[in-house]
């Protein structure tokens, strides 16, 4: 019995891994970017956009603003193009083609970063800037690629959610002569609708985290974009293209811009388990 | 004026699935562009050469071992913890505070974007343990990063795993133990090597974490304090600093073919699993 206890307290010390990186990654960052904030205070960093590092100036607001703008953009792609391919998987497709369909949707999520970004120049930049106009590298571009890279995650979360709802629901309205459509519309998505915003909120997170796609075809100009065609630096971008090089008070800078980037995520993931553990 | 319901119904179903077409659309492009451009390039020489001239020239050997390297490092890293953990939360603990804060964890952990964990990577295992730019920093890295994959699928594997095998090993007289280790693990091995692949191929994809805890070296590693150059790292170069598009699109290819098949493998016998104990 004695054993059985042994081998009960090495699993619990295993199962503490996961946590404890967590709560190693927390530390690690706020030690190295906290006295940034503290020295140039929050505000400061936080609301304003001039970034000098090489001069002492350290606003972060522009890249803030990119990063919700790009991470917008992106759900506006991305949400109706996932919850459409959900809606059909879920729904609409027959048992035998939806077992070649969810995979093959699946695969998107292999396809790493890089390669979705090296597109992204290769195609969409040169669209861009020959019918629109602009430099090509740009918040459009930015958005349009992580709407594409934000699918995978919107398109199991919200088949989870739709098949989740009991098919008594789908029996009891077709039974009162509503279409399938109907049926859909009124009943099943308004009973899956908390599965569909954790699937949209976390679908936010991964856009807003996302880094080199984003660095390879958004631009990384440093001002706040006045239209969707000027390009953009995100938080994560920021972080990428100086810590290389960075020394000082600027690396202090980059992991005080990861502070706010973490705290948004976290804040993200927060309110998505929130709502799952509410249903 | 309102529209009648049949209609309507065939409207809704004909643009749904034409955004599903589209996005398989999407999919199918990506794959064809890099394998058409990419293959071409794949020559065993392309396969078994190291890189030179900054990879205008040469081959990808280097990086194929430098990313072989990492992975695998991550993944010995990683899959006892993460099917430990999976252990606990199935068989020893009932749902409670500590596997609330157990799951907390590993959810929060897999939604930590690869950015964060590289500037973590780079001051913890780089910096103030003095790793350097290194295998054994990015592997300790990667491992933090898979760990939440493994630790979902083979939770998912271990509780597929029916009842009445337990309480058969338990009538026979089999403690605990060895009930997990001689019937649960071995039914549920599919599902948990379904997490490692996963882990794989996430592992070869990442760019973020490796450039800074690796770094960007073109040299082969061959002790864990050696610093290198990943397939992905190397792709990214390439295609960023325009040093040779055929090159990068023949890495690329290599990159992208070995994560899909990794992954429909993987897929394919998480499939198997359930199907047998569904």
């Amino acid at each position: 019995m004695a054993r059985g206890k042994f081998i009960e307290r090495v699993l619990f010390f295993l199962a503490l891994s996961s946590i404890s990186s967590l709560a190693l990654i927390t530390f690690f960052i706020f030690l190295e970017g906290l006295p940034l904030i503290l020295h140039t205070g929050l505000t400061d960093f936080i609301a304003s956009s001039h970034w000098a590092p090489t001069k002492g100036h350290f606003g972060i607001l522009a890249m803030i603003v990119s990063s919700i703008l790009v991470t917008l953009g992106a759900i506006v792609l991305g949400v109706p193009l996932g919850l459409s391919c959900a809606i059909v998987l879920a729904e609409f497709s027959p048992e035998r083609l939806k077992r070649i369909l969810k995979p093959t949707l699946e695969l998107l999520a292999g396809i790493p970063s890089v390669v979705y970004g090296f597109l992204g120049v290769i195609w969409l930049v040169p669209l861009i800037r020959d019918y629109l106009g602009g430099p090509g590298l740009s918040l459009l571009a930015g958005s349009l690629i992580l709407g594409i890279m934000i699918l995978p995650t919107v398109i199991s979360i919200s088949i989870d959610a739709l098949t989740a709802v009991p098919d008594t629901y789908r029996e009891g309205s077709i039974a009162l002569g509503a279409t399938q459509w109907q049926t859909v519309r009124r009943v099943i998505l308004p009973a899956a609708s908390s599965g569909i915003i954790t699937a949209i909120i976390l679908g936010m997170g991964r856009a807003i985290g996302e880094t080199m796609a984003t660095i390879m075809v958004a631009g990384n100009a440093l001002k706040l974009p006045a239209s969707i065609l000027d390009p953009v630096r995100t938080l994560t971008s920021n972080i990428a293209l100086e810590l290389g090089y960075a020394a000082g008070r600027h690396r202090e800078a980059l992991f005080a811009t990861g502070i706010v980037l973490f705290v948004i995520i976290m804040v993200l993931n927060f309110s998505a388990t929130l709502l799952t553990r509410r249903k | 004026m309102r529209l009648d319901p049949r209609l309507t119904q065939i409207l809704a179903k004909t643009l749904l699935w034409a955004l599903t077409g589209f996005t398989l659309l999407i999919l199918l492009f990506i794959i064809v562009d890099i394998s058409v451009k990419g293959l071409p390039q794949v020559t065993p020489l392309f396969l078994f050469q190291n890189p030179q001239d900054l990879g205008r020239a040469g081959g990808i050997f280097s990086t194929i071992i430098a990313s072989a390297y990492i992975t695998g490092l991550a993944i010995l890293i990683a899959s006892p913890l993460g099917v430990g953990t999976a252990i606990y939360l199935t068989e020893y603990t009932r749902e409670g505070w500590a596997t609330r804060i157990i799951r907390f964890g590993a959810e929060c952990l897999a939604g930590v974007p690869s950015i964060i964990l590289g500037l973590f990577g780079f001051v913890l295992f780089v910096m103030k343990l003095g790793l350097g730019w290194s295998v054994l920093s990015g592997g300790l890295t990667l491992a933090i990063m898979v760990l939440p994959i493994i630790i979902r699928t083979s939770e998912e594997a271990i509780k597929s795993v029916p009842r009445d095998y337990r309480t058969a090993c338990y009538s026979l007289g089999m403690s605990q133990w060895q009930t997990i280790t001689r019937i649960v693990l071995p039914s549920a091995l599919p599902g948990i090597t379904t997490g490692i692949m996963l882990s794989v191929g996430r592992s070869l994809g990442e760019t973020a974490v490796t450039l800074f805890t690796v770094g960007a070296a073109l040299r082969t590693p061959t002790t864990l304090f050696d610093s290198g150059r990943t397939m992905a790292v190397h792709f990214y170069i390439l295609a960023r600093e325009g040093i040779s598009m055929p090159n990068a699109y023949g890495t690329a290819a290599i990159l992208m073919i070995s994560i899909l098949l990794i992954n429909l493998t993987a897929y394919t016998l998480m499939q198997r699993l359930m199907k047998r104990y569904s």
